[in-house]
């Protein structure tokens, strides 16, 4: 671990001694002068979703925060452009009056960390690339970035893509950028294809018997015209009465069976069309004589928040895990996780939010050997506090994990920036 | 045409050429390694056929292994390799070097798995884009890139350039589209990215390499996502009496929440020359022609033609048809799949431009053409993807005139500057290749440039792999480009470009 250095530029730091460069041009002194000395820093944004990854072990705190505002709103274009640390919330706030979005359900990890909502800023959530329940069908964060600008590890500002969706001019950087937490580049400034709003949403809830059936519905939901935008299944989980109590608290709606398990799918559009669809769905699913549930607007919306909220996972004091597998897969896990483990399922069979209250890492290594063997993979996004990161937080294998080196080595050679917060020695 | 600048050539290897061939027919059988100058004459360019180069020796392997064999043996031994699909790019990424290998994987053409469950394919590189289409449309599902070569194109190609296609605003490019790539790099080692689940972790090299232009490793599978046929396409065919009046209800169309799966404008010269190439039956009056193509189920899809219909008679429309049948549908495409040849058959020779600018540019864009077409005397005819701001000028010359082929050469520099400067990009699908390498100072600095190459070199440190392309080797934004057709004489003169 580096020592405490003098750096010579007027960047502003707190008691803390964390630094708060104000523009891109503060970002490059800093980190050319970082590497001139050698001396690697830690980069952080609101600190929202700071807790997900390894500690990064370096003698500074950079913040970007103080990088925030919206630059250039284009709706009629669909793209805006803004300072890499402003807040989702402020993003969202200026599209929603123009019934524009972003498309891929920023996820709040706030309600696991604190129990309260804190989005946190575009570059954290780029830098995670955890996109909610509307991946399946819109992709995920790195499916939105038109562009970004950002410094090296070099201290060179660097910028890539366009405001344009068609764009083949040089490498796609930032495909790169999207997941890399932080360790390739200090972004400054990202644009984001942004998509109109969908007028209204309704979700119907199916109440399975068991996990054949389920995987069986999610199949058809996915096979289907008739779009779907979400897919949940909420299984029950009678050996665990805190959870369970959570679970019912959290589902508490008035249209909804919550103490049961459950699959809920959403449908947008307007109003015409969703009838029409969920008609279709229930034609194709054969839902006609079965027990279903339709939650309006009303109850749609805030049921959608809290999955994409994670908030029957909130403040666990477990290790919380997200797995993803291709959703063939999917009911062999399930039964796998029934009675083992508090879970639900997302992306229409594809994501898991498991959470392992156990203090040996061993049932993680058992998950993340099914990962493997299913194609898939997983991060511990969240530790217990007894987790002393003997079983690695994320999962690479050797090949990609010598690329990776390769790729780190080709922006950052001297491991300035987030130094190990993926892989160690990376 | 100008000089093209090509890496050095180094002798030692030309003279190893017999040595050379032999090795590689050890490493594959050795009917699929050809080095006869008459063998060696249909891979001598690409769909930029303007540039012709003879390679070393073209190898055909069979199998990863066998690549990876191959490039170990080229890695150990620097010599450089130029990796090609179908052949069918239109900006030389896989135009072969006098002291190099091509490596060509027409031989991957199988189909491995189809897996409607996780609704994917997982497919050989040399299979056709459309070859994946065909293999599951019978269930009703499709791959949804369509780049206007996809009879033809490999998928493969396909990843190596990030192509597009027309429904690319609502449906994405090749890489919103594949869930993973197998991947040999220029020392041999073989790698996976992704697969079949969603969003590898770590570094997006699946993400890199998609748009890579064959630099930085040789794919040898794709897994691609299928996606569920729509329940109903309809198409609408709208005529406007100015350039401005149709650009504005483009953007109206989209900044009213619509999103299109396929949005398309032409201008007088393009609906005129169409029509007479193809009788399509576009309405020879209007200045600008603009196709809207809208899908979904049923009440959605006629919610959104309302919609559009409002739009563009609020912006005086001239004329407005909507598609009753999957044939009218098609009818209205004709014209515009056609617009290539129709240029073709108006000038001996056209030079296409790729270049992307933000939708609302459009009317200045095209007014800013106009204006460079009567400086330079050369005439011009434009087609644009206006639902992702794809614009393809069509520069109509005679090759044989060299003044000619100058202006030409300055016109569609200019063309692409002009993109840049309104906020676009010199290349939206086409890719950068040897076409437009020196134009790329013209969007980046030293640093973006530094940055990519340091990539490239910490993947292929000694530079062997497609050496030569995407990046300036000249140092200056010198004049080159384009796609120079002469009489008509594509490469692929039957494949629809659009």
């Amino acid at each position: 671990m580096s020592t405490k250095i003098k750096i010579n530029s007027q960047i502003f730091q707190d008691s803390n001694n964390v630094y708060y460069p104000k523009d891109e041009v503060e970002v490059s002194d800093l980190i050319r002068e970082l590497y001139k000395k050698d001396s690697p820093t830690e980069i952080i944004g609101n600190n929202s979703k700071s807790f997900i990854g390894n500690k990064t072990q370096s003698a500074n705190t950079t913040s970007l925060s103080k990088i925030s505002g919206i630059i250039d709103y284009r709706p009629e274009e669909l793209y805006i452009k803004v300072k890499a640390c402003t807040p989702i919330n402020e993003i969202e706030k200026i599209l929603s009056e123009n019934s524009q979005e972003l498309a891929f359900e920023p996820i709040d990890f706030g309600y696991i960390k604190d129990g309260k909502s804190n989005k946190g800023t575009i570059a954290g959530y780029l830098s995670c690339n955890y996109a909610g329940s509307r991946r399946f069908k819109v992709g995920s964060v790195r499916d939105h970035v038109l562009g970004f600008k950002g410094v090296n590890g070099k201290g060179d500002i660097i910028k890539s893509g366009g405001t344009v969706v068609k764009n083949v001019t040089g490498y796609d950087l930032s495909k790169l950028i999207a997941g890399s937490f932080g360790t390739l580049v200090a972004l400054t400034e990202i644009t984001l294809k942004v998509l109109p709003k969908k007028d209204s949403s309704t979700t119907v809830a199916i109440y399975p018997n068991n996990f054949e059936q389920i995987y069986d519905l999610f199949n058809k939901l996915s096979s289907s015209s008739s779009e779907i935008s979400g897919a949940v299944f909420i299984p029950e989980q009678s050996n665990d009465k805190d959870f369970s109590g959570k679970r019912n608290t959290v589902f508490k709606f008035n249209d909804l069976q919550s103490n049961v398990s459950f699959l809920a799918f959403r449908v947008e559009g307007d109003k015409i069309s969703i009838e029409e669809k969920i008609n279709n769905l229930k034609k194709e699913l054969k839902l006609n004589n079965s027990d279903i549930s339709t939650l309006d607007v009303y109850q749609s919306e805030p049921f959608w928040e809290k999955i994409n909220n994670l908030e029957v996972f909130e403040k666990t004091k477990h290790n919380l895990i997200r797995m993803v597998i291709p959703p063939a897969n999917g009911s062999k896990l399930c039964k796998y996780l029934e009675n083992n483990h508090n879970y639900f399922v997302d992306w229409c069979g594809s994501l898991f939010w498991i959470e392992v209250n156990s203090k040996k890492e061993e049932k993680i290594k058992n998950l993340k050997k099914m990962a493997n063997d299913f194609g898939g993979y997983l991060t511990v996004i969240k530790t217990s506090s007894e987790y002393d990161y003997g079983e690695p937080i994320f999962t690479v294998d050797k090949v990609r994990l010598m690329i990776s080196r390769k790729v780190k080595q080709s922006f950052d050679p001297k491991r300035i920036l987030n130094p190990g917060k993926m892989y160690r020695g990376v | 045409m100008s000089e093209l600048a090509l890496p050095k050539i180094d002798n030692s290897i030309l003279n190893r050429k017999i040595e050379i061939v032999k090795k590689l027919s050890k490493l594959t059988d050795k009917e699929n390694v050809l080095s006869e100058a008459d063998e060696l004459r249909p891979y001598e360019t690409d769909a930029l056929s303007v540039y012709t180069q003879t390679p070393l020796a073209v190898v055909l392997p069979e199998n990863t292994d066998e690549v990876s064999e191959i490039l170990k043996y080229c890695y150990s031994e620097n010599i450089k390799v130029v990796p090609r699909g179908a052949g069918t790019g239109l900006s030389g990424g896989a135009l072969p070097l006098q002291d190099a290998i091509l490596l060509g994987l027409g031989k991957f053409n199988k189909i491995l798995e189809i897996d409607y469950e996780n609704k994917c394919v997982v497919t050989q590189p040399g299979v056709t884009n459309l070859g994946i289409t065909h293999a599951v449309q019978h269930k009703g599902f499709y791959y949804a890139p369509d780049p206007s070569s996809q009879l033809a194109c490999s998928i493969g190609g396909n990843v190596a350039e990030n192509s597009g296609g027309v429904h690319s605003l609502k449906y994405g490019t090749t890489t919103n589209n594949i869930l993973g790539v197998q991947m040999v790099m220029m020392d041999g080692t073989i790698c996976r990215f992704g697969g079949k689940s969603f969003d590898q972790e770590g570094y997006d090299l699946m993400g890199l390499i998609c748009g890579s232009e064959g630099l930085l490793g040789v794919v040898t599978e794709v897994t691609v996502k299928i996606l569920k046929t729509p329940e109903v396409v309809r198409a609408a065919l709208i005529g406007f009496p100015s350039i401005k009046e149709g650009g504005d209800a483009a953007s109206e169309i989209i900044s009213s929440g619509i999103v299109p799966a396929g949005m398309e404008i032409m201008d007088k010269a393009l609906i005129e020359a169409t029509d007479n190439f193809s009788k399509a039956g576009y309405p020879r009056d209007a200045e600008l022609l603009l196709i809207v193509e809208l899908d979904g189920t049923k009440s959605e899809v006629n919610e959104l033609i309302r919609k559009v219909e409002a739009i563009c008679k609020k912006n005086n429309c001239s004329s407005l048809k909507l598609s009753n049948s999957e044939k009218e549908r098609l009818s209205f495409w004709a014209g515009r799949k056609a617009a290539f040849p129709a240029c073709g058959a108006m000038a001996p020779d056209y030079y296409c431009m790729d270049g992307s600018i933000p939708r609302g540019k459009l009317a200045e864009a095209l007014l800013e053409i106009k204006k460079l077409s009567e400086k330079y005397e050369l005439p011009v005819a434009n087609c644009f993807h206006a639902g992702d701001g794809n614009l393809h000028p069509l520069i109509m010359f005679d090759g044989n005139d060299k003044e000619q082929l100058r202006k030409t050469e300055e016109f569609g520099s200019e063309i692409l500057k002009t993109c840049v400067r309104l906020g676009g990009v010199i290349t939206g699908e086409h890719g950068v290749g040897i076409e437009k390498r020196e134009l790329m100072c013209e969007m980046f600095n030293d640093n973006d440039i530094q940055q990519q190459l340091s990539i490239k070199k910490s993947l292929d440190e000694k530079n062997l792999l497609n050496p030569g392309k995407v990046y300036p080797i000249l140092r200056k934004c010198a004049e080159e480009g384009r796609v120079h057709v002469h009489k008509n004489k594509d490469k692929f003169p039957d494949l629809p470009r659009f």
